[in-house]
């Protein structure tokens, strides 16, 4: 337990926080490079995802996308992109990014093949056109996936940053890596709990994410900033005392994305 | 794609230890999830208090555990033994959340069935409920072997063995061949755990390839 006083102890002296090395800057690093493999991840996985869900052409490519993608090894890529391409943003962001896409390509894949068909051929019987389906009831009844989708691929994310330390870039690995490197066990479990509260606040603010975008609950229309049009949400779907057990059955929500496998 | 071939003995070597180190957890985690989660299963506190449980664990960064565990546990830090209690801990997460899931899915008529022929309730588990449950634990399995092979690769950057220590030895003496072979060698360790697993769970299901032909 010594090691977790002088953990503690280090955390808690507001001398480390400051400058250029200090926790601040390290944590907010850490947050850099996650939030910009999670961006670039969502903009190629949630495109391809729904694509591929509202077509229904190409699920094969998920399925073995997917899977390939998840047998790369991320340290791998990375150290090989750092020899090929330098330091900098480069190598981690595409590194991450294999953890980032798989999860977000099957939540999105999978929420949008799994809307009810019956609320589809609906929308498209009232002369909804194609893009209507998708953005105005195929998206708000996918959400719920594709956010948790999100959720697994920025936990991912968050717990693998730690890596970019080891070449030579900086993040909370920095006190991990190093720690270990000079035998100063206490400063590598200073970056290892900094990373665990930080991959617990990401996830349980996704988490509330998802809970909250679950369809015919309305519980975003109570939310100040509302994701859907509100018009659109009062057309698309009836008061939630109508709704009843109808959209998704055997759905649970708030679950990582095990969904495509085949 | 030189240097995989002209190192394959020591290719074969660390590949041995990588496997070690990331699929006997795979067992262990099976092991406890599925009696956990079939216990589990018919109370809701028990089944709740296992979800919660289980996300959180699954929520903290496996480097991390790594460096945590000789604190919680009696091992040495840097010791195979924290790798392989971490990467258990995370495979029984995961699978324990999908059992209980697996087992609402089987169909009430089936177990109407194996009540009214008799089955007593372990039987029934056994027998019954289980075995229809495979598909979705194969699924987990494959997802968890192939994580945990590249987890285990990540932690070559804390001193642990196997495959993964091509990376850091490459990337330290500037060698782009030795990581690029070390990326291929996991790769294909991969991918052919994972089609292993998805072959073995064919095989115990025979019904679910009779039903696909009829």
């Amino acid at each position: 337990m010594n090691f977790l006083h002088q953990a503690l102890a280090y955390i808690f002296t507001a001398a480390n926080w400051g400058g250029k090395a200090g926790l601040a800057a390290r944590i907010l690093e850490h947050l850099q490079y996650t939030a910009v493999a999670v961006v670039v991840s969502a903009l190629i996985a949630i495109p391809v995802g729904l694509l591929i869900g509202h077509t229904g052409r190409g699920t094969f490519l998920v399925v073995t996308g997917v899977n390939a993608l998840r047998a790369l090894p991320t340290l791998g890529v990375l150290l090989l992109g750092v020899l090929l391409w330098g330091l900098g943003l480069l190598p981690p962001t595409v590194a991450l990014m294999l953890l980032g896409i798989p999860p977000l390509l099957a939540g999105t894949y999978a929420g949008i093949a799994n809307v009810d068909p019956k609320v589809v051929d609906a929308a498209r019987s009232m002369g909804m056109t194609e893009t209507q389906v998708l953005t105005r009831v195929e998206v708000p009844n996918a959400l719920p996936l594709i956010l948790g989708g999100l959720r697994t691929a920025t936990l991912q994310i968050v717990a693998t940053a730690t890596v970019a330390a080891y070449a030579s870039l900086g993040g909370l690995g920095r006190y991990l890596i190093d720690g270990i490197k000079i035998r100063q066990f206490h400063i590598a479990l200073v970056g290892a709990l900094l990373v665990t509260v930080l991959a617990l606040v990401l996830d349980g603010m996704l988490a509330l994410a998802v809970w909250a975008s679950v369809p015919g609950a309305g519980r975003l229309r109570r939310m100040p900033q509302p994701l859907l049009d509100d018009e659109v949400d009062l057309e698309a779907r009836p008061p939630a005392s109508q709704m009843g057990p109808t959209s998704r059955p055997g759905y649970e929500r708030g679950d990582p994305s095990l969904t495509v496998d085949g | 794609m030189n240097y995989l071939l002209t190192h394959l003995d020591k290719a074969w070597a660390l590949t041995i230890i990588h496997l070690r180190l990331s699929l006997i957890p795979v067992v262990l985690g099976l092991v406890i999830a599925v009696p956990l989660g079939a216990y589990v299963w018919r109370s809701t506190a028990l089944r709740r208090l296992t979800t919660v449980t289980a996300s959180i664990i699954f929520t903290i960064p496996s480097l991390a555990l790594f460096v945590v565990l000789p604190l919680i546990i009696p091992t040495r830090i840097l010791d195979e033994a924290n790798v392989i209690v971490a990467l258990t801990l995370y495979t029984t997460a995961l699978l324990v959340r999908a059992v209980p899931e697996a087992l609402d899915n089987v169909p009430g008529q089936v177990r109407d069935a194996a009540t009214a022929v008799g089955y007593t309730r372990l039987a029934q588990m056994l027998k019954v409920e289980l075995p229809l449950s495979i598909p979705v634990l194969i699924a987990g399995l494959r997802v968890v072997a192939v994580t945990n092979i590249s987890m285990v690769s990540v932690g070559s950057v804390i001193g642990i063995g196997g495959l993964g220590t091509w990376f850091t030895e490459g990337y330290q003496a500037d060698k782009s061949d030795q990581i690029v072979a070390g990326i291929i060698a996991i790769f294909l360790l991969a991918i052919v755990v994972d089609v292993l697993i998805m072959l073995a769970g064919r095989a115990i299901t025979p019904w679910a390839r009779t039903k696909a032909a009829s």
